[in-house]
């Protein structure tokens, strides 16, 4: 039956019951008046094969005639002893971006950021960066080992980090290489690809200075880390100290539960305000050292390209961003009147103070809601009233942090620092509204 | 790094320490965990750092190193380290002799050329530590130490940063680190580091009228909106914003064979074969069209499911495709079945 999904909804299934050229006009050209009235009278069309006895013009069939889950037995407890998203939501799904990455085990899926609320992401749509695959490590021979400047190197079980004093914390986590393919020009159609390696937990684990302190680590010489993996890559990051002693964690839990196998089970470190790389997956073991490592993804990779042909080495703060992330690339709005503009904003080195968002391109900007709670290093969700009345719109959003700093444009970001650095950028992202309601992704100047 | 004396000192002493645990370690807590052995320490403790520290003793000479480079490492980048198949190309020319005497990579400064590894790395530490703890790809931890010495001359003898008779061991490795093209190119001066840094670009507290440009420099063009597949079907398709159909018109006309001939999406995604392979348009591998066109038919079923169970190289290109255990009998059978059965549309 095609009345479950259709009504009030011009665009849901149209290939359904709509001629394949009135869809393609509506795709090119958006919706006219020859083809609304076209589309109402598919669905009348609709309708009417249906068996509606007494269904007025104004009815709702969805109302009058009482759909099938209304009339019939629902499905019994545990269907799914994991539950699953409703088959309606089987398009918000992490995906790659084609042609980025050659290999799928040195690769990205990006978070479907335009579908989700509030300020955690999913555990099972937080998106995935893995450099050499990832592994289904057996918890009752995992190991994380605590060595170098300490008075006794130590090793501890799951069971005894499960055992140690815990914390949980909700941060969020972002790949330094987020908006990576936006330096030089657009290159993406939607917020999935553009900013989706993003995502946020809750997480829980023992803090790092409680292991450190522990195992007597030396406070006189001591000013890195090393976090290093489980996994075939062995993964090395240097952890600033400051940011170790300061709220980083040894995280098994995520959401409630053991964290999932791509995002580090059973043990990952956890850096607040630090790209993701650093947040070392399958984490084994954490050397105390008196000096940065040079790992290969301080050296080759995550270095970023200044203008003068230096790298920028051991870049680790993700500095505030916001986006918004509805509506945002690739969706179209179908109708005129208000919209709820909301999206995210974030900073490492603290909280969200103040997101402003513009209808204009930049040129002026009022203050969005903030919604609760707004928790350091943590997504804050923002909401913007805006009634659209058809016409042309470049939608941005700003974000201000606790250290007052403010999320710069493109132009001021790639003044200093040019456009090839890969990592870091932070820029404001504008969304083009055009008259048709499509929504594109553009860079001005 | 290992202090191997002093954990063998510590251990010794562990036994009958008593020592306060500072302030933030709850009284019990000391019960959780165990010194680590010696030989534990040893078999996990397998970084190297800049000043070499940590760096097992041995050597390799260039010879030796591509021997070693053809059998393990040239499939994935090339047999000079300058393919661009899989991985981004590790040596490529662009280092001058004046790089190695500066200690910078002039050509980093040129946005025409292609970055490798080697025109960036500064630290021959990082060569040699990533080799033994992560290489080869499909094996990582299985070179022995001299291997890696081997390798990495190999390496740098591609670069032209040493010579052909070039012997790499523990006692010469800082003098050759003083080689390395882009040793002074990394910079330490920005905010990145610390949390308290200083950040370099600041943006605008303007919220009226303010000067900016507001002309549309860059935007996808009509002919990339498909390049990330139909946009309709990668978000809501039933809330307030809809996404916009992208498909190629073509898709839509073919719509009677699609359902004649339905990808099994779910064997193609467990499988992992979308990575390289996607319905239309070349990407690591061919693509799906273009294997139904020339294996339409029955006589193909066991030709294909041999290259998708074993792997196989050089029918469609130089990249290697790899065996896929992942595959299961069920899923190869849906598979074949599908790339049988049409001629691509």
């Amino acid at each position: 039956m095609a009345s479950d999904a259709e009504q009030g909804q011009l665009q849901a299934a149209p290939e359904s019951f709509l001629s394949r050229d009135l869809v393609e006009g509506i795709s090119r050209d958006g919706i006219n008046p020859g083809r609304r009235s076209l589309l109402q009278g598919a669905f009348t069309a609709a309708a009417a094969s249906m068996v509606a006895p007494s269904l007025m013009a104004d009815d709702d069939p969805d109302i009058v005639n009482l759909p099938s889950w209304t009339r019939s037995l629902g499905k019994p407890v545990v269907a799914n002893p994991y539950g699953q998203p409703s088959p309606y939501e089987a398009n918000i799904v992490r995906r790659q971006s084609p042609g980025l990455t050659r290999t799928d085990q040195s690769s990205v899926s990006f978070t479907p950021l335009q579908n989700l609320f509030g300020m955690i992401t999913p555990s099972g749509l937080h998106f995935e960066r893995h450099h050499q695959g990832w592994v289904d490590i057996d918890p009752r021979r995992h190991r994380l080992m605590i060595n170098g400047l300490v008075d006794t190197p130590m090793v501890f079980t799951m069971e005894e980090l499960l055992r140690m004093p815990s914390v949980s914390r909700i941060h969020f986590l972002e790949c330094g290489a987020n908006t990576g393919l936006e330096w030089g020009n657009v290159a993406v159609p939607t917020v999935q690809y553009s900013h989706g390696m993003l995502s946020a937990s809750e997480f829980t684990g023992v803090p790092v200075s409680l292991l450190l302190e522990r195992a007597g680590f030396d406070r006189k010489r001591a000013t890195a880390l090393l976090a290093e993996g489980a996994d075939g890559s062995s993964m090395t990051r240097t952890i600033n100290l400051e940011n170790a002693l300061d709220d980083a964690l040894v995280a098994y839990g995520q959401n409630g539960e053991m964290l999932r196998p791509e995002n580090g089970y059973p043990l990952r470190l956890v850096v607040p305000g630090v790209q993701g790389v650093s947040w070392v997956k399958w984490l084994r073991r954490l050397e105390v050292g008196d000096a940065p490592w040079a790992t290969k993804d301080e050296v080759a990779h995550y270095v970023d390209l200044m203008p003068d042909g230096t790298h920028r080495q051991y870049t680790s703060i993700q500095e505030a961003k916001s986006v918004i992330t509805a509506p945002s690339g690739g969706q179209k709005l179908l109708k005129q009147g208000y919209y709820d503009i909301t999206g995210l904003a974030w900073s490492g080195r603290g909280s969200v103070e103040k997101v402003e968002v513009s209808v204009d391109g930049g040129r002026n900007w009022r203050p969005a809601r903030l919604e609760g709670p707004i928790l350091p290093k943590a997504l804050t969700r923002f909401h913007f009233d805006w009634v659209w009345q058809g016409e042309e719109a470049l939608l941005q959003s700003r974000v201000t942090d606790s250290t007052g700093y403010i999320q710069p444009s493109r132009a001021q970001l790639v003044a200093l620092r040019g456009t090839r650095s890969i990592y870091h950028n932070n820029a404001i992202q504008t969304w083009r509204v055009g008259g048709n309601g499509e929504v594109h992704n553009v860079q001005l100047g | 790094m290992c202090s191997w004396a002093r954990g063998v000192l510590i251990a010794l002493l562990w036994g009958t320490s008593t020592t306060a645990l500072a302030s933030g370690v709850p009284e019990g807590v000391e019960v959780l965990g165990r010194p680590a052995t010696d030989t534990e320490v040893i078999a996990w403790d397998i970084d190297v750092r800049p000043d070499f520290l940590g760096l097992p003793p041995g050597s390799g000479d260039v010879w030796q190193g591509e021997e070693t480079w053809l059998a393990q490492c040239a499939s994935c980048h090339g047999d000079f380290g300058d393919s661009n198949e899989i991985f981004a190309p590790l040596v490529l020319g662009y280092i001058t002799e004046d790089d190695i005497k500066t200690g910078r990579v002039a050509a980093l400064q040129d946005s025409a050329v292609t970055r490798t590894t080697l025109m960036k790395v500064a630290t021959l530490s990082t060569l040699w530590d990533y080799i033994f703890r992560a290489m080869p790809w499909n094996a990582p931890k299985s070179l022995t130490h001299d291997e890696v010495y081997g390798l990495v001359a190999y390496l740098l003898n591609l670069g032209y940063v040493v010579e052909d008779d070039f012997v790499l061991s523990d006692s010469n490795i800082a003098a050759t680190q003083a080689l390395m093209p882009n040793r002074n190119g990394m910079s330490r001066e920005h905010g990145l580091w610390s949390v308290r840094g200083e950040p370099d670009v600041t943006g605008s507290s303007c919220v009226r009228d303010c000067d900016v440009g507001t002309a549309v420099i860059s935007s996808l063009p009509d002919y990339a909106m498909n390049a990330h597949g139909n946009l309709a079907e990668q978000v809501r398709d039933w809330g307030p914003y809809p996404g916009l159909w992208t498909a190629p018109d073509n898709m839509a006309t073919d719509q009677a064979v699609a359902e004649v001939a339905a990808a099994p999406d779910a064997a193609l995604n467990a499988g992992g074969c979308a990575g390289c392979h996607q319905m239309s348009g070349q990407l690591v591998g061919p693509d799906f069209e273009a294997i139904r066109a020339r294996y339409a038919g029955e006589e193909h079923i066991a030709y294909l499911r041999d290259k998708i169970a074993n792997g196989g190289v050089g029918v469609w290109g130089s990249a290697p495709m790899p065996a896929m255990p992942g595959v299961d009998d069920d899923a190869l059978q849906q598979i074949v079945a599908w790339l049988i059965s049409g001629d691509g549309g």
